[in-house]
Protein backbone atom coordinates (compact mmCIF):
# COMPACT_ATOMS: atom_id res chain seq x y z
CA UNK A 1 0.00 0.00 0.00
CA UNK A 2 1.22 3.31 -1.07
CA UNK A 3 0.15 6.71 0.64
CA UNK A 4 0.87 9.86 -1.67
CA UNK A 5 0.04 11.91 1.46
CA UNK A 6 2.19 9.89 4.43
CA UNK A 7 2.56 12.81 7.06
CA UNK A 8 6.11 13.51 7.62
CA UNK A 9 7.57 11.71 9.96
CA UNK A 10 8.76 13.58 13.07
CA UNK A 11 12.14 14.14 13.05
CA UNK A 12 13.21 12.79 16.63
CA UNK A 13 11.02 11.72 19.23
CA UNK A 14 12.80 14.33 22.10
CA UNK A 15 11.13 16.91 19.62
CA UNK A 16 7.36 17.25 20.45
CA UNK A 17 5.09 19.32 18.14
CA UNK A 18 2.91 20.06 22.00
CA UNK A 19 4.10 22.40 24.42
CA UNK A 20 2.44 21.98 27.56
CA UNK A 21 0.18 24.49 29.55
CA UNK A 22 -0.41 25.50 32.93
CA UNK A 23 -3.23 24.25 33.79
CA UNK A 24 -5.24 25.00 36.58
CA UNK A 25 -6.69 21.94 39.62
CA UNK A 26 -3.74 20.22 38.81
CA UNK A 27 -4.82 17.46 41.52
CA UNK A 28 -8.03 17.05 40.74
CA UNK A 29 -7.25 16.30 36.83
CA UNK A 30 -4.36 13.93 37.27
CA UNK A 31 -6.21 12.06 40.05
CA UNK A 32 -9.38 11.64 37.39
CA UNK A 33 -6.98 10.80 34.40
CA UNK A 34 -5.27 7.90 37.14
CA UNK A 35 -9.57 6.92 38.21
CA UNK A 36 -9.87 6.13 34.21
CA UNK A 37 -6.92 4.42 34.14
CA UNK A 38 -8.37 2.31 36.80
CA UNK A 39 -11.84 2.03 35.21
CA UNK A 40 -10.00 0.85 32.10
CA UNK A 41 -8.69 -1.83 33.70
CA UNK A 42 -11.63 -2.83 35.64
CA UNK A 43 -13.40 -3.11 32.43
CA UNK A 44 -10.73 -5.08 31.21
CA UNK A 45 -10.81 -7.53 33.56
CA UNK A 46 -14.28 -7.91 34.19
CA UNK A 47 -13.44 -11.35 36.26
CA UNK A 48 -12.18 -9.09 39.18
CA UNK A 49 -15.24 -8.40 40.13
CA UNK A 50 -16.72 -11.87 41.35
CA UNK A 51 -15.93 -10.51 45.02
CA UNK A 52 -18.71 -7.96 44.54
CA UNK A 53 -21.21 -9.39 42.32
CA UNK A 54 -21.03 -13.26 43.34
CA UNK A 55 -20.36 -12.99 47.02
CA UNK A 56 -23.61 -10.97 48.30
CA UNK A 57 -25.42 -13.32 46.08
CA UNK A 58 -24.26 -16.42 47.44
CA UNK A 59 -24.59 -15.23 51.22
CA UNK A 60 -27.91 -13.83 50.53
CA UNK A 61 -29.07 -17.21 49.55
CA UNK A 62 -26.70 -19.12 51.79
CA UNK A 63 -27.75 -17.11 54.95
CA UNK A 64 -31.53 -16.71 54.36
CA UNK A 65 -32.60 -20.15 53.51
CA UNK A 66 -30.22 -21.83 56.08
CA UNK A 67 -30.59 -19.63 59.23
CA UNK A 68 -33.78 -18.08 57.86
CA UNK A 69 -35.86 -20.29 59.82
CA UNK A 70 -34.14 -20.40 62.76
CA UNK A 71 -33.00 -16.88 63.35
CA UNK A 72 -36.27 -14.85 62.40
CA UNK A 73 -39.33 -17.44 62.21
CA UNK A 74 -39.36 -17.17 57.90
CA UNK A 75 -36.91 -16.78 55.18
CA UNK A 76 -38.93 -13.64 54.01
CA UNK A 77 -38.75 -11.84 57.13
CA UNK A 78 -34.85 -12.41 57.77
CA UNK A 79 -34.56 -11.42 54.11
CA UNK A 80 -35.64 -8.18 54.97
CA UNK A 81 -33.61 -7.93 57.95
CA UNK A 82 -30.27 -9.57 56.66
CA UNK A 83 -30.28 -7.48 53.08
CA UNK A 84 -28.20 -4.10 54.34
CA UNK A 85 -26.42 -6.23 56.82
CA UNK A 86 -24.67 -8.46 53.49
CA UNK A 87 -24.48 -4.88 51.80
CA UNK A 88 -22.45 -3.70 54.76
CA UNK A 89 -20.16 -6.72 55.01
CA UNK A 90 -19.39 -7.44 50.92
CA UNK A 91 -18.59 -3.55 51.02
CA UNK A 92 -16.18 -4.05 54.02
CA UNK A 93 -14.59 -7.00 52.22
CA UNK A 94 -14.38 -5.60 48.81
CA UNK A 95 -12.39 -2.85 49.98
CA UNK A 96 -9.26 -5.18 50.11
CA UNK A 97 -9.31 -5.85 46.64
CA UNK A 98 -7.87 -1.90 46.29
CA UNK A 99 -4.45 -2.39 48.73
CA UNK A 100 -4.49 -5.90 46.77
CA UNK A 101 -4.21 -4.18 43.57
CA UNK A 102 -2.28 -1.18 44.61
CA UNK A 103 0.30 -3.62 46.26
CA UNK A 104 0.83 -5.47 42.82
CA UNK A 105 1.34 -2.17 40.93
CA UNK A 106 3.82 -0.90 43.00
CA UNK A 107 5.84 -4.04 42.39
CA UNK A 108 5.35 -3.50 38.96
CA UNK A 109 7.60 -0.39 38.12
CA UNK A 110 4.35 1.91 37.16
CA UNK A 111 4.53 3.25 39.92
CA UNK A 112 7.89 4.65 39.53
CA UNK A 113 6.85 6.46 36.51
CA UNK A 114 4.23 8.21 38.16
CA UNK A 115 6.12 9.27 41.34
CA UNK A 116 9.00 10.44 38.81
CA UNK A 117 6.11 13.21 36.86
CA UNK A 118 5.43 16.20 38.03
CA UNK A 119 2.63 15.72 39.61
CA UNK A 120 1.07 15.75 42.91
CA UNK A 121 2.24 12.43 44.95
CA UNK A 122 -1.45 11.85 46.14
CA UNK A 123 -3.05 11.64 42.97
CA UNK A 124 -2.04 7.87 41.84
CA UNK A 125 -3.84 6.68 45.32
CA UNK A 126 -6.61 9.64 45.08
CA UNK A 127 -7.37 8.43 41.45
CA UNK A 128 -7.32 4.24 42.33
CA UNK A 129 -9.49 4.70 45.38
CA UNK A 130 -11.82 7.10 43.27
CA UNK A 131 -12.16 4.60 40.56
CA UNK A 132 -12.96 1.88 43.03
CA UNK A 133 -16.28 3.56 43.42
CA UNK A 134 -17.74 1.88 40.40
CA UNK A 135 -16.68 -1.61 42.30
CA UNK A 136 -18.73 -0.58 45.09
CA UNK A 137 -21.85 1.15 43.30
CA UNK A 138 -21.97 -2.64 40.88
CA UNK A 139 -21.76 -4.30 44.38
CA UNK A 140 -24.90 -2.28 45.66
CA UNK A 141 -26.60 -2.73 42.34
CA UNK A 142 -26.19 -6.53 42.66
CA UNK A 143 -27.13 -6.93 46.07
CA UNK A 144 -30.47 -5.21 45.48
CA UNK A 145 -31.14 -7.22 42.59
CA UNK A 146 -30.78 -10.28 43.70
CA UNK A 147 -32.69 -9.14 46.95
CA UNK A 148 -35.45 -7.84 44.77
CA UNK A 149 -35.46 -11.40 43.24
CA UNK A 150 -35.86 -13.29 46.36
CA UNK A 151 -38.35 -10.83 47.84
CA UNK A 152 -36.58 -8.01 49.61
CA UNK A 153 -38.87 -4.95 49.41
CA UNK A 154 -37.92 -0.93 50.00
CA UNK A 155 -40.54 0.12 52.03
CA UNK A 156 -39.59 3.59 52.49
CA UNK A 157 -38.94 5.68 49.52
CA UNK A 158 -37.02 5.68 46.61
CA UNK A 159 -35.32 8.65 48.17
CA UNK A 160 -34.67 7.48 51.22
CA UNK A 161 -33.47 4.45 49.36
CA UNK A 162 -30.90 6.19 46.95
CA UNK A 163 -29.65 7.71 50.10
CA UNK A 164 -29.25 4.15 52.04
CA UNK A 165 -27.08 3.22 48.69
CA UNK A 166 -25.10 6.56 48.74
CA UNK A 167 -23.89 5.62 52.65
CA UNK A 168 -22.83 2.52 51.74
CA UNK A 169 -20.58 4.04 48.48
CA UNK A 170 -19.36 7.02 51.27
CA UNK A 171 -18.90 4.44 53.60
CA UNK A 172 -16.34 1.82 51.22
CA UNK A 173 -14.66 5.07 49.76
CA UNK A 174 -13.53 5.97 53.42
CA UNK A 175 -12.38 2.72 54.54
CA UNK A 176 -10.58 2.30 51.47
CA UNK A 177 -7.80 4.17 53.04
CA UNK A 178 -7.56 1.43 55.43
CA UNK A 179 -6.47 -1.08 52.67
CA UNK A 180 -4.55 1.66 51.17
CA UNK A 181 -2.26 2.25 53.90
CA UNK A 182 -1.82 -1.06 55.13
CA UNK A 183 -0.77 -2.05 50.84
CA UNK A 184 2.17 0.50 51.50
CA UNK A 185 3.37 -0.88 54.46
CA UNK A 186 3.54 -4.81 53.85
CA UNK A 187 5.75 -6.33 50.99
CA UNK A 188 3.29 -8.80 49.26
CA UNK A 189 -0.49 -8.47 47.78
CA UNK A 190 -0.83 -11.66 50.19
CA UNK A 191 -0.10 -10.11 53.11
CA UNK A 192 -2.80 -6.96 52.86
CA UNK A 193 -4.94 -9.73 52.13
CA UNK A 194 -4.15 -11.67 55.36
CA UNK A 195 -4.10 -8.53 57.55
CA UNK A 196 -7.44 -7.06 55.62
CA UNK A 197 -9.21 -10.41 56.50
CA UNK A 198 -7.99 -10.57 60.12
CA UNK A 199 -9.44 -6.66 60.59
CA UNK A 200 -12.40 -6.74 58.41
CA UNK A 201 -13.65 -10.15 59.51
CA UNK A 202 -14.02 -9.50 63.66
CA UNK A 203 -15.67 -6.43 62.15
CA UNK A 204 -18.26 -7.57 60.08
CA UNK A 205 -19.48 -10.57 62.69
CA UNK A 206 -18.87 -8.91 65.87
CA UNK A 207 -22.31 -6.58 64.74
CA UNK A 208 -25.84 -6.24 64.36
CA UNK A 209 -25.35 -8.07 60.29
CA UNK A 210 -26.43 -11.64 60.90
CA UNK A 211 -28.47 -11.29 64.69
CA UNK A 212 -30.08 -8.13 66.65
CA UNK A 213 -27.41 -6.71 68.75
CA UNK A 214 -29.49 -7.76 71.86
CA UNK A 215 -29.45 -11.73 71.08
CA UNK A 216 -25.06 -11.02 72.21
CA UNK A 217 -23.67 -11.68 75.34
CA UNK A 218 -23.26 -8.01 77.49
CA UNK A 219 -19.29 -8.02 76.50
CA UNK A 220 -19.44 -8.06 73.46
CA UNK A 221 -22.23 -5.63 73.20
CA UNK A 222 -20.09 -2.86 74.21
CA UNK A 223 -17.64 -3.87 71.00
CA UNK A 224 -21.02 -4.56 68.42
CA UNK A 225 -22.40 -0.87 69.42
CA UNK A 226 -19.75 1.38 68.51
CA UNK A 227 -18.21 -0.78 65.81
CA UNK A 228 -18.86 1.44 62.55
CA UNK A 229 -20.28 -1.81 60.70
CA UNK A 230 -23.34 -2.23 62.79
CA UNK A 231 -23.76 1.75 62.66
CA UNK A 232 -23.97 1.80 58.60
CA UNK A 233 -26.30 -1.27 58.79
CA UNK A 234 -28.93 -0.04 61.24
CA UNK A 235 -28.74 3.50 58.85
CA UNK A 236 -29.36 0.96 56.17
CA UNK A 237 -32.19 -0.47 57.67
CA UNK A 238 -34.08 2.46 58.62
CA UNK A 239 -33.46 4.32 55.30
CA UNK A 240 -35.02 0.87 53.21
CA UNK A 241 -38.01 0.41 55.74
CA UNK A 242 -38.63 3.68 56.46
CA UNK A 243 -38.36 3.37 60.23
CA UNK A 244 -36.32 5.69 62.59
CA UNK A 245 -32.32 5.93 61.89
CA UNK A 246 -32.10 7.46 65.35
CA UNK A 247 -28.75 8.74 65.42
CA UNK A 248 -27.04 5.96 63.25
CA UNK A 249 -26.33 7.83 60.04
CA UNK A 250 -24.48 10.36 62.16
CA UNK A 251 -22.04 7.87 63.55
CA UNK A 252 -21.92 6.45 60.61
CA UNK A 253 -20.97 9.51 59.07
CA UNK A 254 -18.45 10.35 61.80
CA UNK A 255 -16.89 7.09 61.66
CA UNK A 256 -16.37 7.93 57.66
CA UNK A 257 -14.46 11.04 58.81
CA UNK A 258 -12.40 9.39 61.26
CA UNK A 259 -11.19 6.79 58.84
CA UNK A 260 -10.17 9.39 55.95
CA UNK A 261 -8.55 11.88 58.77
CA UNK A 262 -6.28 8.85 60.01
CA UNK A 263 -5.80 6.52 57.48
CA UNK A 264 -5.25 9.49 54.46
CA UNK A 265 -2.45 11.06 55.97
CA UNK A 266 -0.51 7.56 56.82
CA UNK A 267 -1.38 5.89 53.36
CA UNK A 268 0.13 9.30 51.57
CA UNK A 269 3.04 9.54 53.93
CA UNK A 270 3.59 5.75 53.70
CA UNK A 271 3.45 5.69 49.70
CA UNK A 272 6.30 8.84 49.71
CA UNK A 273 8.70 7.33 51.63
CA UNK A 274 7.78 3.47 50.19
CA UNK A 275 11.22 2.83 48.17
CA UNK B 1 23.59 17.85 32.74
CA UNK B 2 23.94 15.58 35.22
CA UNK B 3 26.13 16.59 38.69
CA UNK B 4 26.07 14.06 41.61
CA UNK B 5 28.77 14.48 43.89
CA UNK B 6 29.29 11.85 47.10
CA UNK B 7 26.04 9.96 47.06
CA UNK B 8 25.70 7.48 49.57
CA UNK B 9 22.53 5.50 50.28
CA UNK B 10 21.75 2.00 52.80
CA UNK B 11 19.86 -0.22 53.17
CA UNK B 12 19.89 -2.03 56.43
CA UNK B 13 23.00 -3.63 56.11
CA UNK B 14 23.55 -2.93 52.38
CA UNK B 15 25.59 -0.04 51.59
CA UNK B 16 24.17 0.21 47.58
CA UNK B 17 26.29 3.58 47.30
CA UNK B 18 29.73 4.28 49.11
CA UNK B 19 30.08 7.95 47.52
CA UNK B 20 29.49 7.81 44.05
CA UNK B 21 30.72 10.65 41.80
CA UNK B 22 28.65 11.24 38.24
CA UNK B 23 28.54 13.90 35.74
CA UNK B 24 27.30 14.35 32.50
CA UNK B 25 27.67 17.08 30.29
CA UNK B 26 24.79 18.34 28.55
CA UNK B 27 24.21 16.79 25.02
CA UNK B 28 26.08 14.50 26.07
CA UNK B 29 25.76 10.14 26.90
CA UNK B 30 28.03 8.97 30.16
CA UNK B 31 27.33 4.82 30.72
CA UNK B 32 27.67 3.60 33.61
CA UNK B 33 28.93 0.46 33.79
CA UNK B 34 28.29 -2.48 36.63
CA UNK B 35 27.47 -5.76 37.29
CA UNK B 36 24.28 -6.42 39.05
CA UNK B 37 24.10 -5.09 42.78
CA UNK B 38 26.84 -2.26 41.83
CA UNK B 39 24.22 0.08 42.58
CA UNK B 40 23.68 1.30 38.93
CA UNK B 41 19.76 1.55 39.91
CA UNK B 42 20.20 3.14 43.36
CA UNK B 43 22.05 6.32 41.48
CA UNK B 44 19.74 6.10 38.76
CA UNK B 45 16.54 6.08 41.13
CA UNK B 46 18.25 9.03 43.49
CA UNK B 47 19.22 11.04 40.20
CA UNK B 48 15.34 11.04 38.88
CA UNK B 49 14.06 11.65 42.30
CA UNK B 50 12.52 8.29 43.05
CA UNK B 51 15.08 8.23 46.56
CA UNK B 52 16.36 10.11 48.56
CA UNK B 53 20.41 10.25 49.26
CA UNK B 54 21.81 9.54 52.44
CA UNK B 55 24.55 11.87 52.26
CA UNK B 56 25.83 13.76 48.96
CA UNK B 57 23.82 16.06 46.16
CA UNK B 58 23.26 15.25 42.99
CA UNK B 59 21.80 18.38 40.39
CA UNK B 60 20.02 18.11 37.13
CA UNK B 61 20.53 21.50 34.77
CA UNK B 62 21.37 22.94 37.99
CA UNK B 63 18.32 21.65 40.29
CA UNK B 64 18.84 19.97 43.61
CA UNK B 65 17.40 16.52 43.08
CA UNK B 66 15.97 16.71 46.93
CA UNK B 67 15.01 20.52 47.28
CA UNK B 68 13.69 21.35 44.02
CA UNK B 69 12.01 17.63 43.10
CA UNK B 70 8.98 18.89 41.47
CA UNK B 71 11.22 21.20 38.79
CA UNK B 72 13.90 18.17 38.34
CA UNK B 73 10.71 15.76 37.13
CA UNK B 74 9.35 18.06 34.56
CA UNK B 75 12.76 17.93 32.95
CA UNK B 76 13.65 14.19 33.49
CA UNK B 77 12.47 11.15 31.70
CA UNK B 78 12.62 7.51 32.96
CA UNK B 79 12.86 4.41 31.20
CA UNK B 80 13.47 1.33 33.88
CA UNK B 81 14.80 -2.14 33.99
CA UNK B 82 12.09 -3.50 33.58
CA UNK B 83 9.13 -1.78 31.56
CA UNK B 84 7.16 0.27 33.65
CA UNK B 85 4.05 0.70 31.23
CA UNK B 86 0.02 -0.80 32.05
CA UNK B 87 -0.20 -3.93 30.56
CA UNK B 88 -3.90 -3.85 30.52
CA UNK B 89 -4.28 -0.19 28.82
CA UNK B 90 -3.27 -0.14 25.56
CA UNK B 91 0.26 1.56 24.08
CA UNK B 92 -2.34 4.52 22.64
CA UNK B 93 -3.86 4.95 25.98
CA UNK B 94 -0.57 4.61 27.76
CA UNK B 95 0.93 7.35 26.19
CA UNK B 96 -2.16 9.35 26.32
CA UNK B 97 -2.22 9.21 30.15
CA UNK B 98 1.35 10.48 30.56
CA UNK B 99 0.17 13.08 28.01
CA UNK B 100 -2.35 14.26 30.38
CA UNK B 101 -0.50 14.04 33.47
CA UNK B 102 2.11 16.15 31.68
CA UNK B 103 -0.45 19.21 31.37
CA UNK B 104 -0.69 18.49 26.94
CA UNK B 105 -4.25 18.73 27.75
CA UNK B 106 -6.66 16.34 25.95
CA UNK B 107 -6.03 16.94 22.35
CA UNK B 108 -1.94 17.72 22.76
CA UNK B 109 -2.13 14.53 24.53
CA UNK B 110 -3.68 12.49 22.09
CA UNK B 111 -1.40 14.37 18.84
CA UNK B 112 1.66 13.43 21.13
CA UNK B 113 0.57 10.10 21.10
CA UNK B 114 0.40 9.56 17.85
CA UNK B 115 3.70 10.80 17.15
CA UNK B 116 5.62 8.78 19.37
CA UNK B 117 3.19 5.58 18.22
CA UNK B 118 4.58 6.71 14.78
CA UNK B 119 8.13 7.04 15.59
CA UNK B 120 8.49 4.00 17.37
CA UNK B 121 6.61 1.78 14.62
CA UNK B 122 3.94 1.00 17.15
CA UNK B 123 1.15 2.52 15.60
CA UNK B 124 -0.27 -0.47 14.33
CA UNK B 125 -0.28 -2.38 17.65
CA UNK B 126 -1.70 0.94 19.05
CA UNK B 127 -4.83 -0.06 19.86
CA UNK B 128 -3.81 -3.71 20.96
CA UNK B 129 -3.28 -4.22 25.01
CA UNK B 130 0.18 -3.93 26.47
CA UNK B 131 0.40 -6.95 27.80
CA UNK B 132 0.38 -8.62 24.57
CA UNK B 133 3.40 -6.79 23.03
CA UNK B 134 6.73 -8.59 22.15
CA UNK B 135 9.89 -7.60 24.43
CA UNK B 136 11.05 -5.33 21.73
CA UNK B 137 7.55 -3.71 21.42
CA UNK B 138 7.15 -3.44 24.98
CA UNK B 139 10.78 -1.86 25.52
CA UNK B 140 10.09 0.75 22.74
CA UNK B 141 6.58 1.36 24.27
CA UNK B 142 8.36 2.29 27.23
CA UNK B 143 11.02 4.69 25.83
CA UNK B 144 8.27 6.28 23.97
CA UNK B 145 6.13 7.14 27.18
CA UNK B 146 9.23 8.33 28.59
CA UNK B 147 9.26 11.20 26.08
CA UNK B 148 6.21 12.19 26.19
CA UNK B 149 6.98 15.60 27.65
CA UNK B 150 10.13 15.83 25.93
CA UNK B 151 12.81 15.71 28.75
CA UNK B 152 16.05 16.69 28.04
CA UNK B 153 17.72 14.44 30.20
CA UNK B 154 17.14 10.72 29.97
CA UNK B 155 17.92 8.03 31.99
CA UNK B 156 17.84 4.64 30.54
CA UNK B 157 18.09 2.03 33.01
CA UNK B 158 19.60 -1.21 31.53
CA UNK B 159 17.97 -0.21 28.18
CA UNK B 160 18.75 -3.78 26.14
CA UNK B 161 18.90 -5.93 28.89
CA UNK B 162 17.28 -9.20 27.73
CA UNK B 163 17.08 -8.00 24.55
CA UNK B 164 17.84 -9.74 20.95
CA UNK B 165 21.32 -8.53 19.46
CA UNK B 166 18.88 -7.35 16.87
CA UNK B 167 16.81 -5.67 18.64
CA UNK B 168 19.28 -4.34 20.99
CA UNK B 169 20.96 -2.18 18.11
CA UNK B 170 17.49 -0.59 17.03
CA UNK B 171 17.19 0.45 20.43
CA UNK B 172 21.46 2.15 20.34
CA UNK B 173 19.64 3.64 16.83
CA UNK B 174 17.31 5.27 18.96
CA UNK B 175 19.53 6.80 21.45
CA UNK B 176 21.94 8.05 19.01
CA UNK B 177 18.89 9.88 17.77
CA UNK B 178 17.84 11.12 21.19
CA UNK B 179 21.20 12.62 21.71
CA UNK B 180 21.57 14.06 18.13
CA UNK B 181 18.82 16.22 19.18
CA UNK B 182 20.54 17.30 22.34
CA UNK B 183 19.29 15.11 25.14
CA UNK B 184 21.59 14.11 27.84
CA UNK B 185 21.41 10.42 28.91
CA UNK B 186 22.63 8.73 31.64
CA UNK B 187 22.60 5.24 30.42
CA UNK B 188 23.22 2.08 32.90
CA UNK B 189 24.26 -1.00 31.38
CA UNK B 190 26.03 -5.03 31.99
CA UNK B 191 27.81 -4.83 28.49
CA UNK B 192 31.11 -3.06 27.89
CA UNK B 193 30.05 -3.16 24.28
CA UNK B 194 27.19 -1.08 24.79
CA UNK B 195 28.73 1.21 26.66
CA UNK B 196 31.70 1.19 23.92
CA UNK B 197 28.75 1.93 21.09
CA UNK B 198 26.81 4.76 22.55
CA UNK B 199 28.86 6.63 25.69
CA UNK B 200 31.21 9.54 25.35
CA UNK B 201 32.28 8.46 28.54
CA UNK B 202 32.13 5.75 31.02
CA UNK B 203 32.05 5.21 34.60
CA UNK B 204 32.42 1.72 36.20
CA UNK B 205 31.06 1.18 39.46
CA UNK B 206 31.02 -1.86 41.86
CA UNK B 207 29.97 -2.50 45.23
CA UNK B 208 28.99 1.32 45.43
CA UNK B 209 31.80 3.07 44.44
CA UNK B 210 33.32 3.97 41.29
CA UNK B 211 36.33 2.45 39.91
CA UNK B 212 37.24 3.51 37.32
CA UNK B 213 36.11 6.84 34.71
CA UNK B 214 37.63 7.51 31.43
CA UNK B 215 36.48 7.76 27.73
CA UNK B 216 35.52 4.53 26.45
CA UNK B 217 38.90 4.43 24.65
CA UNK B 218 40.97 5.43 27.36
CA UNK B 219 38.64 2.47 29.31
CA UNK B 220 39.68 0.35 26.12
CA UNK B 221 43.15 1.12 26.70
CA UNK B 222 43.36 -0.08 30.43
CA UNK B 223 41.63 -3.09 29.91
CA UNK B 224 43.22 -4.38 27.28
CA UNK B 225 41.31 -3.43 23.81
CA UNK B 226 39.86 -6.49 21.58
CA UNK B 227 40.83 -9.80 20.86
CA UNK B 228 40.76 -11.16 17.15
CA UNK B 229 39.76 -14.25 17.03
CA UNK B 230 39.91 -16.78 13.74
CA UNK B 231 39.18 -20.86 13.65
CA UNK B 232 40.82 -22.14 10.17
CA UNK B 233 38.86 -24.76 8.85
CA UNK B 234 41.57 -26.63 8.02
CA UNK B 235 43.29 -27.66 11.22
CA UNK B 236 46.39 -28.40 10.03
CA UNK B 237 46.84 -24.39 9.10
CA UNK B 238 46.78 -23.51 12.64
CA UNK B 239 50.19 -22.42 13.10
CA UNK B 240 50.73 -20.95 9.83
CA UNK B 241 47.41 -18.66 10.54
CA UNK B 242 48.55 -17.92 14.05
CA UNK B 243 52.15 -16.41 12.81
CA UNK B 244 49.97 -14.58 10.31
CA UNK B 245 48.08 -13.07 13.87
CA UNK B 246 51.11 -12.35 14.88
CA UNK B 247 52.43 -10.41 12.54
CA UNK B 248 48.62 -8.51 12.54
CA UNK B 249 48.77 -7.95 16.44
CA UNK B 250 52.34 -6.31 15.86
CA UNK B 251 54.29 -9.19 17.79
CA UNK B 252 51.75 -10.37 20.20
CA UNK B 253 51.47 -14.39 20.54
CA UNK B 254 48.40 -15.73 18.87
CA UNK B 255 46.83 -18.52 21.61
CA UNK B 256 45.20 -21.24 20.60
CA UNK B 257 42.05 -20.67 23.46
CA UNK B 258 39.92 -23.43 22.28
CA UNK B 259 40.05 -26.62 20.29
CA UNK B 260 40.96 -24.73 16.72
CA UNK B 261 40.30 -21.33 17.79
CA UNK B 262 42.84 -19.41 17.85
CA UNK B 263 42.91 -15.38 19.62
CA UNK B 264 45.21 -12.21 19.51
CA UNK B 265 45.00 -8.55 21.63
CA UNK B 266 44.81 -6.30 18.70
CA UNK B 267 44.59 -2.53 18.87
CA UNK B 268 42.19 -1.32 16.34
CA UNK B 269 39.36 -2.16 14.11
CA UNK B 270 41.47 -2.05 11.36
CA UNK B 271 43.47 -5.78 12.27
CA UNK B 272 40.23 -7.25 11.06
CA UNK B 273 39.86 -6.36 7.58
CA UNK B 274 43.81 -6.52 7.60
CA UNK B 275 43.67 -9.84 8.73
CA UNK B 276 41.42 -11.29 6.15
CA UNK B 277 43.33 -9.35 3.48
CA UNK B 278 46.48 -11.76 4.56
CA UNK B 279 44.37 -15.16 4.96
CA UNK B 280 43.47 -14.65 1.68
CA UNK B 281 46.27 -14.05 -0.13
CA UNK B 282 47.93 -17.04 2.49
CA UNK B 283 45.06 -19.29 0.73
CA UNK B 284 44.18 -20.22 4.57
CA UNK B 285 40.19 -20.40 4.71
CA UNK B 286 38.62 -19.60 7.69
CA UNK B 287 35.09 -20.64 9.22
CA UNK B 288 34.77 -18.17 12.38
CA UNK B 289 36.77 -15.12 12.49
CA UNK B 290 35.41 -11.86 15.36
CA UNK B 291 36.51 -9.04 16.95
CA UNK B 292 35.76 -8.83 20.70
CA UNK B 293 35.66 -6.46 23.56
CA UNK B 294 36.40 -7.04 26.53
CA UNK B 295 33.19 -9.02 28.61
CA UNK B 296 32.37 -7.50 31.86
CA UNK B 297 34.01 -9.85 33.89
CA UNK B 298 37.70 -9.10 32.25
CA UNK B 299 37.04 -5.76 32.89
CA UNK B 300 36.22 -6.04 36.16
CA UNK B 301 39.14 -8.79 36.78
CA UNK B 302 41.44 -6.04 35.15
CA UNK B 303 40.18 -3.38 37.12
CA UNK B 304 39.69 -4.91 40.45
CA UNK B 305 41.50 -8.01 40.40
CA UNK B 306 38.64 -10.06 40.61
CA UNK B 307 35.44 -11.13 38.66
CA UNK B 308 32.30 -9.57 38.70
CA UNK B 309 30.55 -12.52 39.98
CA UNK B 310 33.08 -13.19 42.85
CA UNK B 311 31.39 -10.83 45.30
CA UNK B 312 32.23 -13.20 48.74
CA UNK B 313 35.79 -12.08 48.17
CA UNK B 314 37.92 -9.46 50.48
CA UNK B 315 38.99 -6.56 48.36
CA UNK B 316 41.94 -6.52 46.40
CA UNK B 317 43.14 -3.17 45.81
CA UNK B 318 42.16 -1.41 42.25
CA UNK B 319 44.81 -1.60 40.00
CA UNK B 320 42.97 0.74 37.25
Amino acid sequence: MTTLTAPPRTKSPVVSSVKPGQRPFRLVRHSLALMKRSLIKTWRTPEALIDVTLQPVLFLVIFVYIFGGAVAGSTHDYLQFLLPGILAQTIATGCIAIGVNLNTDIAKGIFDRFRALPIPRSAPLLGAVLGDVVRYVIVTISTLAIGYILGFRIESNPLMAVAGCLLAVLFALCLSWLPVFIAMKVRTPGAVQGVMFALIMPLSFASNVFVGAGTLPGWMQGFVKVNPITHLVDSMRGLFDGTPVGNHIWWTLAWCAGFVIVFMPLALRAYRKKV
Amino acid sequence: MIEAEGLVKHFGATKALQGVDLAVKRGTVLGVLGPNGAGKTTAVRILSTLLIPDAGTARINGLDVVRDAERVRQTIGLTGQYASIDEDLTGRQNLELFGTLLDLGRRGARERAAELLEWFDLTDAAGRMAKTYSGGMRRRLDLAASLVGSPDVIFLDEPTTGLDPAKREDMWDVVRTLVADGATVLLTTQYLEEADALADEITVIDHGKVIAHDTPEGLKRVVGGQTLEVRPSDPAQLSRAAAILSEVSSGAAADEIRNGMLAVPVSGDAALTESVARFAAAGISVTELSLHLPSLDEVFFTLTGRTAADDDNTKVSVTA
